[in-house]
């Protein structure tokens, strides 16, 4: 579905003359780059689904220089949730453990069955928008409540203030939180990677701060620019990412300062890892990636899901994701929506085939809402 | 999932702030916020925890592209993540 007309009426820029001021600076700049860099195409890729959201809605690719790619890559925390790791939180439910999950999670399918699968079934799950909620609802009820706890850091910051603000006995975590710098660097490192700078998402910088992404930078000679979410935001980001490649300038930059500083939220971080930690694991369509788990530690095992119940294991596994399916190859940036043959067809978000059908941040569910297509829509 | 939301602080008990969204109060937790927050503040919020505190005179920028959303596209699916986002806090108590 594309965005009416009506709507597109409605979907203007606040301020479209800058706008359109960015999109003339940009072209520029891609071709200064193109002619620096001796290349013929540039491609940007970012990380956040929110992004994605922000670039489809308004049309941004429509401002863009048909010679710059904008990519989104892994970066919607459902989608790379790992099939065993669903399958180990419908096992739970299975085994009558109340699983409480966010909704976007609730209906991915692990290597059979998603957890509303199994609610259909009678096993007991619950959709929360907090992990207070998940908490709460272990509280009152009494009965032992899993918390499928999936998210970037931002996320898993407040799955870890829950713990240490105090939880009863019957709560625990099956942590799925994913940690979003080893994943850029798994990209930066495939064969005949063609990204040649990075979005960083707002919002997991709040937390995370600019500062950590410039070991990545300067290893992998890739700038990486700290962008926010407002259409212009991102327009600026692109210039400025773009003036870098051209350059050769593999720095960090932050055009986010309003909600992003070098060293970010530090006593955020220090509750982040006093609970959790990162442990080499698998992410759905890109395999192994070092350190970009976020596990609970020892010493939280007692709240920590796949101890508590290390008893319960996951059945045999069913049939992968159809082969048609290329959700991986999305997530990594080498393929888009269109590419894929389900797209639309058999794959929606009535009846989705992949994780990026699903979740609100998969660049499948996007572009099936906004189309996805360099149509300008925001500005006149 | 990697929403934030800004709402302005209306009132702060302990570690729980009453945050105003567009006219609905909430209680926000206060854990893991960067600064003491007080009424005034604007606070970026993500299910549930207040995360920053938005420097005074920045606050206007970050709010307009929430504002336009909420008031023009009520069913869309960026508008409904942010939705999440308020929903994700509790009621007043």
């Amino acid at each position: 579905m594309s965005v009416s007309p009506d709507a597109s009426e409605r979907l203007r820029f606040r301020d479209p003359a800058q706008a359109h001021r960015l999109a003339a600076v940009l072209a520029r700049t891609v071709a200064e780059a193109l002619a620096a860099t001796g290349s013929e195409r540039l491609a940007v890729m970012h990380v956040c689904g929110s992004h994605e959201q922000a670039i489809a809605k308004f049309g941004l690719r429509s401002l863009v220089p048909a010679a710059l790619d904008v990519i989104m890559g892994p970066g919607c925390p459902v989608c790379v949730t790992d099939m065993p790791e669903i399958d180990e939180a419908v096992a739970l439910a299975d085994h009558g453990i109340t699983v409480a999950t966010y909704g976007d999670m609730y209906r991915v399918r692990g290597s059979g069955r998603s957890l509303a699968d199994a609610h259909a079934e009678g096993a007991p799950v619950e959709v929360v928008y907090s992990v207070s909620q998940a908490v709460e609802l272990a509280r009152t009820s009494g009965r032992e409540v899993a918390f499928f706890a999936c998210g970037f850091e931002t996320t898993a910051v407040t799955t870890a203030a829950a713990l240490i603000g105090g939880v009863p006995a019957n709560f625990s975590v099956l942590s799925a939180h994913k940690y979003v710098l080893p994943a850029m660097e798994v990209v930066a490192q495939l064969p005949e990677s063609r990204i040649a700078a990075f979005l960083a998402a707002g919002h997991a910088a709040t937390i995370t701060g600019s500062a950590i992404f410039e070991p990545f930078a300067e290893r992998y000679g890739i700038p990486v620019v700290v962008a926010g979410f407002e259409p212009l935001d991102v327009l600026a980001a692109l210039v400025r990412a773009v003036e870098a490649i051209r350059d050769r300038d593999a720095r960090v930059f932050n055009l986010y300062p309003r909600c992003v500083t070098s060293a970010g939220n530090v006593p955020a971080q220090a509750r982040l890892w006093e609970v959790f930690e990162c442990e080499t694991g698998g992410w759905r369509g890109i395999a192994s990636v070092p350190a970009g788990n976020i596990r609970l530690r020892e010493t939280w095992r007692a709240h920590d899901a796949r101890y508590r119940f290390a008893h319960v294991r996951p059945r045999g596994a069913a049939a992968l994701a159809p082969d048609a399916c290329i959700c991986g190859t999305i997530m990594i940036g080498r393929a888009g929506p269109v590419d894929c043959s389900l797209f639309k067809t058999k794959c929606t978000p009535q009846d989705p085939v992949g994780a990026c059908m699903v979740s609100s941040e998969g660049t499948c569910r996007i572009w099936h809402e906004y189309g996805g297509l360099p149509v300008l829509q925001s500005t006149r | 999932m990697c929403l934030g939301v800004p709402g302005l602080v209306v009132a702060v008990e302990g570690n729980v702030a009453t945050v105003d969204f567009w006219g609905v109060r909430k209680q926000v937790l206060l854990d893991v916020v960067d600064a003491a927050v007080a009424p005034g503040d604007y606070v970026l919020n993500h299910v549930g925890f207040a995360i920053r505190r938005i420097p005074a005179g920045e606050a206007r920028a970050t709010l307009e592209l929430y504002e336009q959303m909420l008031r023009d596209m009520p069913e869309d699916l960026m508008a409904l993540d942010v939705r999440g986002e308020i929903a994700a806090t509790e009621g007043p108590r």
